[in-house]
């Protein structure tokens, strides 16, 4: 807290006029409209609006649709975090033992993270394309007949391997500095006790990494259940039969192309309480710092 | 490095260098594809190695385009996502310093409300809220416009966060000294904060500019007149477009293209990227 203040009155309100105007203008009056709808039931023409109270809601838990969309968006998640956080964990270990050459593999290694999701959608799945794509011709040595037009793991391993990819150079750069904030003293002491590298990695390393693991596990889930919609939309369009319409996809279809706005508004309300919850989470437990 | 072991160190620079050909793998594959032309796709597979026609395929795109897909020139629509890029990195930081300067530096009634207000932002991404978000720009009549691509986008609760962090480690022996030598609350934003925080600032600037050109879903909505179209979103478009002919070879130009700018700002200011990163997030 600041002991020295201003005292204007109406400054402050000036200096967040725009701040406020913009929050409200496109972000509280939408999602106060998406409570709203989630209410209401339209009719086939859009003339006629009615209260329905929670019918959406219970509309979605009965749909097989919805349900296969959360856990194809669980199974996503899990994978998409999974993947990228053990690779880049792999690789910041293996830097955090560089002396000289740590900033040039740093270099190397970060530049995807500015990738637009989209653009690393194309990207991959141009290298999976069934007919002239570098993977499938591997795959079809080893006897593997790939083509994520049709079938269903294989459009679900695009997607993850297209999410995870983007995703190292962020969760590296953190394990690279969570690395570096464990003092050395520590793993010499271990050393000097005779413990080797990899007795070391799990009764000292990983333990002491756990507050940077808390947060990336957060981070990664948030990216893979909302920031992955270009990916998604890029390669698969949550297909085939629905395989990968994770759930931010299905608000997004629903709405716009399904032209269902009860249940869209739905859906956006549930995912804003899924959002909420994962910031809290955070905020707890990062404070905390998960430590042993 | 506790111990000398060459065994492990060898391990290391081999899982590195796998690590970096997988990173680069996507993007080599696609500058090959982006230098022949479409028929070397007939014979099944692509090419490995890059072909002769590189200035040929990125001219023709940067300037003309691919007409059957209705996107503009890809010079166009670059163009146009440095607009929404800059536009959303500027408007951020001059919206969120100057709450944060009214809320770090003052008090009055309802501060914590205003401060509430912006932190929810936090917790809605865009894609969450994003029919009756995009039913609030078309009624203000902000469809294909600067406007609509970049106004939504710019209120953020992390980077008020960002500046806040900022303003509470500057000592207030600075505000004493400035009040007392007569400097009014803007002169002090003016010729102290902002100079104070100049690091900060350009860190942000430069996730911010990445954050914008990225967009995607928001101008794939907003935009239905090419005029207006984003790079990252005319991509798609694009290849859409050609999925029945094969002309990979100009979409994966496309696709560089779109990953340049952006890339080139991180490896070129890598610090200040390392920097912005870590103090979004934290």
């Amino acid at each position: 807290m600041k002991r020295t203040l201003f005292r204007n009155q109406l400054l402050p309100w000036l200096l967040l006029a725009p701040q406020l105007a913009i929050t409200f203008v496109f972000f509280l009056w939408p999602a106060a409209q998406a409570v709203r709808q989630s209410f209401l039931r339209e009719d086939a023409f859009g003339i006629n609006t009615s209260f329905v109270g929670l019918a959406n809601f219970k509309a979605l838990w009965s749909s097989p649709e919805y349900l296969n969309s959360l856990q194809v968006t669980v199974v996503f998640a899990v994978s998409v975090t999974v993947l990228s956080m053990g690779l880049s964990l792999l690789l910041a270990v293996a830097v955090d033992r560089m002396i000289r050459s740590t900033s040039l593999y740093t270099t190397l290694l970060v530049w995807p993270y500015a990738v637009a999701p989209a653009v690393a959608g194309i990207l991959w799945w141009f290298i999976f394309n069934p007919t002239i794509g570098v993977m499938p011709y591997f795959l079809d040595t080893i006897g593997y007949d790939w083509n994520h037009i049709s079938s269903k793991s294989d459009a679900m391993t695009l997607v993850v391997i297209a999410s995870a990819w983007k995703q190292i150079s962020y969760n590296f750069l953190f394990f690279v500095a969570g690395l570096q904030s464990i003092p050395a003293s520590l793993r010499e002491a271990a050393a000097i006790d005779g413990a080797g590298p990899v007795r070391r990695f799990f009764d000292i390393t990983l333990p002491l990494l756990s507050p940077t693991t808390f947060f990336l596990l957060v981070v990664n889930i948030v990216y893979a259940m909302f920031d992955t919609f270009g990916v998604i939309d890029a390669t698969t369009e949550g297909g085939p039969a629905q395989a990968t319409n994770i759930l931010v996809y299905k608000v997004y279809f629903d709405g716009f192309v399904g032209q269902n706005l009860g249940s869209s508004a739905a859906q956006s309300v549930i995912l804003m309480l899924i959002v909420i919850a994962l910031t809290v989470v955070q905020f707890r437990y990062v404070e905390k710092k998960v430590a042993y | 490095m506790i111990e000398n072991r060459p065994g492990l160190n060898l391990l290391a620079h081999l899982v590195l260098m796998l690590g970096v050909v997988i990173v680069a793998l996507p993007v080599w594959v696609a500058f090959v594809a982006s230098t022949h032309t479409a028929t070397d796709f007939m014979s099944g597979t692509i090419p490995l190695w890059p072909g002769p026609y590189l200035l040929e395929n990125y001219s023709r795109m940067l300037d003309a385009g691919v007409s059957t897909s209705g996107t503009p020139p890809v010079g166009t629509m670059m163009l146009n996502s440095l607009i929404m890029a800059l536009l959303i990195a500027c408007g951020k930081i001059a919206i969120s310093i100057t709450s944060a300067f009214a809320i770090v530096y003052f008090r009055f009634p309802f501060r914590n409300l205003a401060f509430w207000c912006i932190f929810i932002t936090l917790m809605l991404p865009v894609e969450v809220r994003i029919v009756p978000t995009f039913q609030v720009v078309a009624d203000l009549g902000m469809l294909n416009s600067y406007a609509g691509l970049s106004v939504p986008l710019i209120a953020s609760a992390t980077a008020t966060f960002l500046f806040r962090q900022v303003f509470l480690t500057i000592p207030d022996e600075l505000t004493e000294a400035a009040r007392i030598d007569g400097a009014g609350p803007m002169k002090f934003f003016r010729d102290i904060l902002i100079p104070l925080s100049r690091t900060n600032i350009a860190a942000l600037f430069v996730i911010l500019f990445i954050y914008g050109w990225n967009q995607y879903l928001w101008p794939l909505l907003i935009t239905t007149s090419s005029d207006y179209y984003t790079i990252v979103a005319g991509i798609k478009r694009m290849a859409d477009a050609v999925d029945g002919l094969p002309q990979w070879h100009l979409v994966m130009a496309t696709a560089m293209l779109a990953m340049i700018p952006p890339v080139a700002v991180v490896i070129g200011m890598q610090r200040l990227f390392v920097k912005g990163l870590v103090e979004t997030e934290k």
